[in-house]
């Protein structure tokens, strides 16, 4: 099996937990002295994410004990953990990322062309750990920053298209209640 | 548009530098070589020699923010004699390597070019010529593309994406416009057509901090994409991760990204990609005839380990065979996700 198919973005942010907790002592992956986000003198959240450029630390540092310092919600370290949210139900966290990888590999679309839907999603949901792994997704498969501008715009027309065409059920009832 | 290191008298001209940067950012990450380990490689060795990679030297008339030669129009104190190259020509008729891959800078500046080029054909090589494109349309250049055609040589041309915003960002402003004339230029002397010789191939790297798309799966689209938006053709499509070294390295300090982008190809490590990495297949002679397992560890002063000391002039082919390769942290830039080499992905 190829090496893209095996992971998929979000995952990929996950990957190190993913490879190593499985054989790792628990020490080892939680043992660690850990440290807030702002004790690393992190700056804007958004603009570090987009460009991928919070701290780095060895792979073996990341932990969920961490997730439990965050002092606000959306902390970019969230990704990297991904992985634990299966430690309370490992069968279903198993069967979600099989889903999700087999989701993402190339079939009647691209991977392509997937994870630029997926990054049209993510800003429809609004989900910044989505919005970070698809940029950098879409950027590694091929797409440039007009490709996927574009990708937004439609997820932004579909938004605000979903707005207005709710004007219509305003417009039966102004005319129904209406003189 | 950048400059190149070299005439900034910036401290990453110096590949110590470079070497100590790198290697400060791997703290708290697995070292190339425990990953080496980690898949049951106990170290990189040779495969059967399959590549002579001749780099003729820095002289470039791009300035690419990417580089990992630091080439440039500045580089003309780096330029391969006339005897290292006859010397390289020696060397090559002791092995049976297949392929002569002449790189630079942009090779077909140096005064020799044609010369080695007709040389290796001579031996019935195959050569590759690593074209920046732009070189083409230069005036000393006319009719290269019809006098490489008759000589079965194969183009690589560097083309970061069939787009223009992710080209310029790369290479400079305008390098997308004279890419796509001088890729129609290649087109119009029987280049990229399904002539296996006059194969065109073009190679992208990213322009960014991410990884190299996986070659396979955009090739179909990089194909339509040129031939409806300018009528060019081309024949295969190769993928390249950018190393962490030289300009590069400098971009990812100055945007912040080195330890993400470090993160990125230290998590991306692939077992599978290890087999195919070019340093295996590869002799990489430098333009002052020293030998390397790569053109990476050669821009690092990373020089091969043979049981003797050798150059170009004393090369000896067993001794090269029996060497193990010299790794460094950048070597995981050849092993994420697809994997990378000169020849594209390698897993």
């Amino acid at each position: 099996m190829r090496w893209e198919r095996r992971c998929g973005p979000l995952q990929r942010g996950l990957a190190p937990a993913l490879q190593h907790g499985a054989g790792a002592r628990s020490d080892q992956l939680y043992g660690l002295r850990l440290r807030s986000r702002s004790d690393r003198g992190q700056g804007n959240y958004r603009k570090n994410a987009f460009h991928g450029a919070y701290t780095a630390r060895s792979t073996l540092e990341w932990s969920f004990e961490e997730i439990n310092l965050s002092d606000h919600y959306y902390a970019p370290e969230h990704l990297k953990a991904f992985g634990t949210i299966s430690e309370g139900a490992p069968e279903l966290g198993r069967k979600f990322f099989e889903y999700y990888s087999a989701v993402f590999a190339a079939g009647a679309l691209t991977e392509r062309e997937k994870a630029l839907i997926a990054l049209a999603v993510a800003h429809t949901v609004q989900c910044p750990y989505c919005i970070d792994a698809y940029t950098t997704e879409c950027l590694q498969k091929g797409s440039d920053l007009e490709q996927m501008t574009e990708a937004v715009h439609v997820a932004c027309a579909i938004r605000g298209g979903a707005s207005l065409v709710h004007g219509m059920q305003m417009k039966e009832h102004a005319a129904k209640v209406g003189m | 548009m950048t400059s190149t290191l070299s005439s900034r008298r910036a401290p990453l001209a110096d590949p110590a530098a470079q070497l100590a940067t790198l290697d400060a950012s791997m703290t708290g990450r697995s070292t190339f070589d425990e990953a080496l380990r980690g898949a049951g490689w106990n170290a990189l060795t040779p495969a059967t020699l399959e590549i002579f990679q001749i780099n003729l030297g820095k002289l470039c008339n791009m300035t690419c923010r990417h580089c990992h030669v630091d080439a440039g129009p500045d580089r003309s104190d780096a330029m391969m004699t006339r005897e290292t190259l006859d010397a390289c020509l020696r060397a090559l008729d002791q092995t049976a390597a297949h392929t002569v891959d002449i790189t630079g800078g942009a090779p077909e500046l140096h005064p020799e070019f044609r010369y080695l080029v007709a040389e290796a054909h001579k031996r019935g090589k195959h050569v590759i010529d690593r074209c920046n494109l732009s070189v083409l349309l230069l005036p000393r250049n006319a009719g290269l593309a019809e006098w490489l055609g008759d000589r079965d040589v194969e183009i690589v041309a560097s083309l970061p994406h069939y787009r223009q915003r992710n080209t310029d960002a790369q290479r400079g402003d305008g390098a997308f416009e004279k890419s796509i004339a001088a890729l129609r230029l290649l087109n119009a002397a029987g280049y990229g057509q399904g002539d296996p010789r006059r194969i065109l191939s073009l190679m992208t790297n990213p322009a960014g901090a991410f990884l190299a798309a996986p070659q396979s799966s955009i090739e179909n689209e990089w194909k339509t994409a040129l031939k409806r938006d300018f009528g060019i053709t081309f024949d295969r499509l190769l993928a390249l991760n950018n190393m962490p070294i030289s300009r590069f390295l400098e971009w990812l300090i100055e945007s912040g990204n080195l330890d993400s982008y470090m993160s990125r190809l230290v998590d991306g490590f692939n077992p599978t990609a290890i087999t195919g990495v070019m340093c295996r297949n590869t002799i990489s002679i430098s333009w002052d005839g020293r030998l390397f397992d790569c053109d990476f560890n050669q821009m690092l002063d990373l020089d091969a380990v043979t049981a003797r000391s050798m150059t170009i002039e004393t090369f000896d082919f067993a001794a090269w065979q029996q060497r193990d390769i010299v790794t460094r942290a950048h070597c995981y830039g050849c092993t994420a996700g697809a994997g990378s080499s000169c020849g594209g992905a390698t897993a």
